[in-house]
């Protein structure tokens, strides 16, 4: 099938070395160095923050919006990861994903009310969105490294490409299916768009949105391992460490670890979607 | 005075909208137009105008535009050309700023579907149009107290919606339309998802409501029962435009076109309702068992001019009038022989279709007779309220 031959591979290289680089490399590197602020600042307070009271937040959070079980849960999920002395790491992986899905919610959010009000931006957002859910993540780990360096930062931006379409998806489809008669209505008594918006639609589609969030934080950590490959700290190294050297129990140690993550922030989650719909 | 203008409204959707109009205007079918642009007239040049505290209906079938007719009043959907003057003013040339300001101090909307936001309670629904002017919360909710009380659902400030009957939901959606206290009200098909007990219920308290507030309602129905018991005035729509416009009266009598006859024809009372159902027992007179003078003393006692006599065996005679039985007595003469015995005669079972043009046309009321035993009269008044209230109301007393 090759009737003639293109060289993206050269082109891409080409942009990407004498343009990209040379001219915007240095706003990505104040982006960068922005973000290793904020990143290592969050990552620090997790640290710094004894252990113990963290647990104990933690716990009163579980309790507050899922219930007894998960406040257990979290105690001896805890209790394992200080065991396993993963409690570090673990404390990594959770600020990489707290900063992501920040960013995530903070980016994916007015975007995904646009694409719901804006015919046009609804047309130049779903082929992005499209784009970002299918391209393989290892792809756009390459040019993260090239912009951002190794470490949190290429690490939060990679999570943040993974993570972001739900964000969007779930609040566009929320406010779209606001009922049309309620939006009539609004208009009717003479709401201007900003009114319609935050006094009607936002609340009557935050379940979608709150749903939204929580598919954007548990593919946050499902990048967890992936991101460890360009130098991301946490559980995900230790996995990642566990495969090269063929190390089954570091392995199944970081794993676990990860699926107890995982399990506390659905929960949470699903409280927060379960609290908005009453 | 005039509150709302509306002259030669015109919505066509589709892609080229201006295209359409011209077609319109050069008299072309809106059939054809839809053939050969693929573009719908919704509304097609209507005009009409509502007086200030008048209840004015819109009825049509589905699909004949009603609907967004309304949305066009206040501009929920934009027209294609025309104006709407709101006390005056062109709300389809405002601005934006305009239009808001004008919707939230002059237009209150009803929906079919009650369109309550199912996030907040009922005080916060009633609430809402004088909270997004920015109105203080005491005094916002002060007045939507009011109204919610003026609908009668003092007690159930702090339910929301869903907890509620669909009756009282829409009760929520009309204290919400008052809350706002503007002059008009628009009512898109305000009660036809109601079921028909509540439906008149609501009917009813609406009527009590406007004569006491005295707001302009534009009604928009598919029910002629409900137009026609509403209505000042009622306007008849079909294929977006508007046929008729006139009382419930004129449209009963004098229909301006096939459509609307069809229509009249239609109303579900008249074909299942008989005169034995609208006739009312009379005063009557026993002719031979007295005289002229007690004639009048008897019409006297009942306060009428004329008196229907009867036979001892109740067979009918005959219509005695106040003049009549005046000159009889000073002549001396029985009543018998000043009669008026070309009274129209109808049988029980005669359909109240039937007895439109008989109705019309009769000097006198008509009298329900079998095997020359009067039964009943029905007169004109009858008729009429017969088809607006319905069965029940008429025949018990």
């Amino acid at each position: 099938m090759n009737y003639f031959t293109l060289p993206l591979e050269e082109w891409t290289n080409r942009f990407v070395d004498d343009w990209l680089l040379p001219v915007t490399g240095e706003f990505f590197d104040s982006i960068s160095e922005g973000l290793r602020t904020f990143v290592d600042g969050v990552t620090d307070l997790m640290i710094a923050t004894p252990p113990v009271l963290l647990v104990l937040i933690l716990i009163i959070i579980a309790w507050k919006f899922s219930g007894k079980g998960l406040a257990l849960f979290a105690l001896l999920g805890s209790l394992y990861l200080g065991s396993v002395d993963l409690w570090e790491a673990a404390m990594q992986t959770v600020a990489i994903v707290i900063v992501s899905t920040l960013i995530s919610i903070i980016i994916g959010i007015p975007l995904g009310i646009l694409a719901a009000t804006n015919k046009t931006m609804a047309t130049l957002v779903r082929p992005i969105l499209d784009f970002m859910q299918t391209l393989p993540s290892f792809v756009y780990l390459i040019p993260a490294i090239l912009l951002f360096g190794l470490g949190n930062v290429p690490a939060v931006i990679a999570t943040f490409v993974f993570a972001t379409p739900p964000a969007v998806r779930m609040t566009t489809l929320g406010i779209q299916q606001v009922p049309a008669d309620v939006v009539e209505a609004s208009k009717a008594f003479g709401s201007t768009k900003w009114q319609l918006l935050y006094k009607v639609q936002l609340p009557l589609a935050l379940p979608s949105i709150m749903a939204g969030i929580n598919q954007t934080m548990m593919l946050a950590l499902s990048m967890a391992v992936i991101a460890s490959m360009i130098g991301a700290p946490g559980l995900g190294s230790v996995v990642l460490e566990g495969i090269s050297t063929v190390n089954v129990g570091l392995g199944l140690t970081g794993g676990l670890g990860i699926v107890v993550l995982a399990i506390i922030m659905d929960r949470i989650t699903q409280g927060l979607v379960r609290n908005n719909k009453k | 005075m005039k509150k709302i203008e509306v002259n030669n409204l015109t919505k066509i959707f589709g892609s080229h909208p201006q295209q359409g109009l011209k077609r319109l205007i050069d008299g072309e079918q809106k059939e054809n137009i839809l053939a050969e642009t693929g573009m719908t007239v919704g509304v097609n040049q209507a005009s009409f105008s509502v007086e200030a505290g008048e209840f004015f209906v819109i009825m049509g079938l589905s699909g004949s535009g009603k609907s967004t007719l309304i949305r066009l009043v206040n501009r929920l959907i934009e027209p294609t050309s025309g104006e709407v003057l709101i006390d005056g003013q062109n709300i389809v040339e405002m601005g934006k700023n305009e239009l808001i300001e004008t919707r939230r101090k002059k237009l209150g909307m009803v929906f079919q579907q009650f369109g309550l936001f199912p996030h907040r309670t009922v005080l916060q629904n009633v609430a809402y149009g004088l909270e997004i002017q920015g109105v203080k919360k005491e005094e916002r909710n002060k007045r939507a107290q009011q109204s919610i009380e003026d609908v009668g659902l003092h007690g159930y400030e702090n339910s929301y919606p869903k907890e509620l009957s669909g009756g009282m939901q829409q009760r929520v959606g009309l204290a919400r339309a008052l809350a706002n206290d503007s002059d008009i009200l628009l009512m898109d098909e305000a009660f036809s998802a109601l079921d028909p007990l509540i439906r008149k219920e609501m009917q009813d308290e609406l009527l009590n409501l406007q004569n006491k507030l005295g707001k302009t309602i534009l009604f928009i129905t598919h029910d002629l029962d409900e137009a026609l018991k509403l209505g000042d005035r009622i306007a008849i729509m079909k294929n977006g435009e508007i046929v008729q416009v006139g009382t419930a009266d004129e449209i009963l009598e004098n229909p301006a076109n096939e459509y609307v006859s069809n229509f009249v024809k239609d109303v579900d009372r008249s074909k299942v309702l008989m005169a034995s159902h609208v006739m009312k027992k009379p005063a009557v007179h026993m002719a031979d068992k007295s005289g002229a003078l007690a004639a009048v003393r008897k019409m006297e006692e009942v306060g009428a001019s004329s008196i229907f006599v009867v036979d001892k065996d109740n067979n009918f005679k005959g219509l005695l009038t106040i003049d009549n039985a005046i000159s009889a007595y000073k002549s001396s003469l029985p009543i018998e022989n000043v009669l008026i015995e070309d009274i129209h005669e109808i049988s029980p079972e005669t359909p109240l279709n039937d007895l439109f043009s008989v109705a019309v046309e009769a000097k006198y009321p008509l009298a329900v007779v079998e095997n020359g035993k009067l039964l009943g009269i029905v007169s004109r008044v009858s008729i009429l309220s017969g088809l607006v209230l319905g069965k029940k109301e008429v025949t018990t007393p």
